[in-house]
């Protein structure tokens, strides 16, 4: 009997929503395009989504049995939810950083400071605005301060 | 020139994995990182102090020349932005 088979849709998009999140963190974070604004991300999010309602419908005609419903219903909340969880990790979590008010701004001094390289060895700003590289002054330096790996 | 909370193995080892040539920097006590007012509270592994995200573009005498705050960790500075502000230093 036909309407008994396997509901492909409902499950395809649920782990089409895993898919979805966990490539977020693993694949498109490496590149500013995909990363800045999750556009790739949102895509399969909305093909999960698709598939889901597509499984839904399957699940809930008349002839379904109750466990078919039931099934349904559990993988499309749960693909719900992870949309949700990708939502708040990416524009409500990502967002959660100190306001920095008091951080030097354009014309002002950069407070100088001594630290270690990755080779133990201690560098000041004022060694790295006045070594020469490749034989010249260099005409500035970019600091760049990250969260790190730890 | 990157700096972070991370001891100084932790950046020659993602140094060396990367192949990033510029200078890392180690602030484990946040102090250089407090010093610029980027402290992220309890952010870090175990609750630990890091640094937010920032960039700072500082001429040969010291002065700013261009800044980066990002709202959103997942935004950072691409290279083409501090290009451009590179390219008015004289």
């Amino acid at each position: 009997m036909k309407t008994r088979s396997f509901n492909w849709p409902v499950w395809a998009g649920l782990l089409l929503s895993v898919f979805a999140f966990v490539s977020y963190f693993f694949v498109f974070v490496r590149f500013p395009v995909t990363r800045d604004f999750p556009w790739a991300s949102l895509l399969l999010f909305g093909a999960a989504a698709a598939l889901l309602l597509v499984g839904l419908r399957r699940a809930f005609a008349p002839e379904r049995r109750l466990r078919s419903k039931v099934a349904g219903s559990v993988a499309a909340t749960l693909g719900v939810a992870i949309f949700g969880l990708f939502i708040f990790s990416t524009f409500v979590m990502a967002r959660w950083l100190p306001a920095a008010q008091g951080a030097p701004e354009v014309g002002q001094k950069a407070p100088e400071f001594s630290l270690t390289d990755s080779d133990g060895r201690p560098v000041t700003l004022s060694e790295l605005r006045s070594t020469p590289v490749n034989g010249k002054p260099p005409k500035g330096v970019l600091l760049v301060f990250y969260r790190g790996y730890w | 020139m990157a700096i972070s909370v991370d001891a100084p193995e932790v950046s020659r080892d993602m140094r060396e994995q990367a192949g990033y040539t510029y200078t890392f920097l180690s602030d484990p006590q946040a102090e250089v990182i407090r010093r610029y007012d980027l402290i992220h509270a309890g952010a870090g592994e175990g609750g630990r102090d890091i640094a937010r995200p920032a960039e700072f573009l500082v001429d040969s005498s010291g002065t700013v020349r261009w800044v980066n705050l990002t709202e959103n960790y997942w935004v950072r500075a691409r290279p083409e932005q501090f290009i451009e502000a590179a390219k008015a230093l004289r």
